[in-house]
């Protein structure tokens, strides 16, 4: 019953938040700029054009006025068009949102299934050889721009090596040779739902590149994070009774100790996904990923604003979101959160 | 999200003091290089245009007799499309790229800190609205806020480094208040209660004095993720604007010519790299002399 109400009232919180997110995003869209009419119609601003841009806005009421209309555009999913295609971003964001998402959540894996078992490794040899190579390679991940990364692999494993794919998201002749029926618009889903295999080997070694870009920041947050959690655990007297009781070192570490270090370490992952979200973008120019980050640069550098504050938007929005779902995954991993 | 990291009270040792850090990193090879690369690289940046070879190519004169020349001993770091020399860039772009995110940082304490303080030190209902409106920064990604509120100001070094600052006070503000909570308890805090000092003046005289080691920590922590966010957005055609050099935007112009002219984007990513990486190993160890992240 506790859980139950931690999350809704985790849940409510989460609301208030969005609101203030809206109240964030209407003061840098409509009262910062000098001219936020002229910005949502573009460099090619007729008078006329500005005068009716004004009033759809209601630019010329009072800010609460203003507000209301602009929460009111938001709640029927107006987000206005974009400048540089004229379609509703709405539709811009959506249509592109499986590819950013498919990198996303396989960059966000990586980095898991490479992150803690580093940090395992780490704990369990502290100030031995594999820890500091773990901490070597985890300060070097969160010091190295995502953008300089992904053109060195892009050199050594197109350029040098040829084992991987330079970029996009799957080789240009795919389409004729092995169409992907688009059924979610996740290729690797799809290429497995249809049992295109071709497709699915093409697209999966596409993704590998972008993903580890993405990966590397990540790496090195949750291997120290895991680190630290697991020597906390390491610690307590549950431990040394089962390591009294004979039990093998690797059970001991893997099974009893992980386990309950994995509920800060959640909460690191739920943390870089924030950081993955704005990495997706420099990750998605370098290796031309046809996603929301490709999407936001480009409209970024055509100053298409109504693209630029739909996508800060739907960021945010997605960023809290994150955050409501690791604080539940933790409050149900671990019951004692809730009681707080 | 909230961590619970509550800890008793923490008392500040008085061991820890400014000569106590200094010895540390005197003792730990690690951080001393990475404080002499530090020490370096912001002397080279503030010496640019006495250092670099060639300053005025540095600067963006163009040179079309020199096009797109390999690293040799006259061009240690090759010349890039315009002919220029790519070392004399990487020098002068260090000026954008770190002396301006050290500014971006020191800025975000002062409006932060003080902030803080009076949120922590007051409490009821200015401490409320104070951190509601951190909250609210704080639910965006830092970056993707700075590269929204640079996009609304227009492009150039200026208006990203007023979006830097705009995303990242609020953590300074956390951290202090977090700190100005613990010192409030404190013998010295009470003592100048009872003899009736002005509140603003416990605040700037006794408070904010003492919150300056853990956000100078913090701070160090942060100047590599500053650096970095700083060349996202520089890579991202929002920060200096050409000719001017700075390392985001080169590398981001090298890009298009990564598998033949290597040179142009790799020297100003490595810079970015040493750099970053020399803070992040400092923050390191300056972190496990005092955690700044206890007072959250």
């Amino acid at each position: 019953m506790r859980q139950f109400e931690f999350i809704l009232r985790r849940i409510l919180t989460s609301l208030f938040v969005l609101i203030g997110v809206s109240i964030m995003t209407f003061f840098i869209s409509r009262v910062i700029p000098t001219n936020a009419a002229a910005m949502y119609i573009g460099p090619k601003a007729r008078q006329e054009d500005i005068d009716r841009v004004t009033k759809q806005l209601g630019l010329d009421k009072p800010l609460p006025v203003q507000y209301m209309i602009y929460m009111n555009q938001l709640l029927h999913g107006d987000l206005g068009d974009s400048i540089s295609t004229k379609r509703p971003v709405l539709v811009e964001i959506t249509s592109r949102l499986p590819a950013s998402l498919e990198l996303l959540f396989s960059g966000m894996l990586l980095a898991t299934l490479i992150g803690v078992p580093l940090g395992v490794l780490s704990a369990r040899w502290q100030g031995k050889l594999p820890d500091t190579g773990v901490r070597a390679i985890s300060i070097m991940g969160v010091s190295m721009p995502a953008f300089y990364l992904g053109l060195l692999l892009q050199i050594f494993l197109f350029r040098d090596l040829h084992l991987l794919p330079l970029a996009g998201r799957v080789s240009g002749d795919l389409q004729f040779t092995h169409p992907i029926q688009p059924i979610t618009n996740f290729f690797l889903i799809d290429s497995l739902l249809t049992q295109n295999w071709i497709a699915l080997k093409d697209v999966a070694l596409h993704l590998v590149l972008p993903a580890l870009t993405l990966a590397a920041y990540p790496i090195g947050l949750i291997a120290r994070m895991t680190r630290a959690a697991m020597l906390e655990v390491l610690e307590q007297d549950y431990i040394r009774t089962a390591r009294a009781y004979g039990i093998r070192d690797s059970v001991v570490t893997y099974l009893y100790a992980l386990k309950n270090a994995i509920s800060p370490t959640l909460t690191v992952i739920g943390l870089t996904f924030a950081y993955a979200l704005t990495g997706t973008f420099f990750v998605e120019i370098i290796f031309d990923w046809p996603g929301l980050g490709l999407f936001t640069v480009r409209s970024l550098l055509a100053v298409d604003y109504p693209a630029i504050m739909g996508m800060t938007l739907l960021g945010a929005a997605g960023y809290v979101l994150i955050n409501l779902v690791v604080d539940v995954l933790q409050a149900w991993i671990d019951p004692r959160i809730s009681l707080k | 999200m909230e961590i619970d990291t509550t800890v008793s009270v923490p008392q500040v040792e008085s061991t820890r003091t400014f000569r106590h850090v200094l010895a540390v990193i005197a003792r730990d090879p690690l951080s001393l290089a990475s404080t002499i690369v530090i020490v370096l690289f912001v002397l080279i940046a503030l010496f640019a245009y006495q250092v670099a070879p060639h300053p005025d190519e540095g600067a963006g004169k163009t040179n079309v007799s020199n096009t797109m020349l390999a690293p040799s001993w006259d061009h240690p770091f090759g010349t890039d499309l315009l002919g220029r020399d790519m070392l004399s860039r990487v020098i002068i772009g260090a000026q954008p790229a770190l002396i301006v995110p050290i500014g971006v940082v020191l800025f975000a304490v002062l409006i932060g800190a003080p902030l803080g303080a009076i949120a922590g030190y007051k409490g009821g209902w200015v401490d409320e609205i104070i951190m509601r409106v951190t909250d609210l920064f704080l639910a965006f990604p830092s970056l993707l806020l700075a590269m929204a509120i640079a996009s609304a100001l227009g492009r150039g070094l200026d208006k990203a480094a007023i979006a830097l600052v705009v995303s990242w006070w609020p953590w300074y503000t956390r951290l202090t208040r977090g700190v100005t909570i613990s010192l409030k308890e404190r013998y010295f805090v009470e003592a100048a209660q009872a003899v009736g000092v002005n509140d603003w003046v416990i605040i700037a005289r006794h408070i904010l004095p003492n919150t300056i080691s853990p956000v100078l920590v913090q701070a160090t922590v942060d100047l590599g993720t500053v650096i970095l966010a700083m060349g996202g957005l520089a890579f991202l055609g929002l920060g200096t604007q050409p000719p001017a050099p700075d390392w985001g935007l080169m590398v981001s112009d090298g890009r298009t010519y990564i598998l033949n002219q290597w040179w142009i984007a790799t020297f100003p990513g490595i810079a970015i790299f040493v750099v970053v990486l020399a803070f992040n190993l400092l923050g390191d160890t300056l972190r496990d002399i005092f955690d700044p992240r206890q007072y959250r």
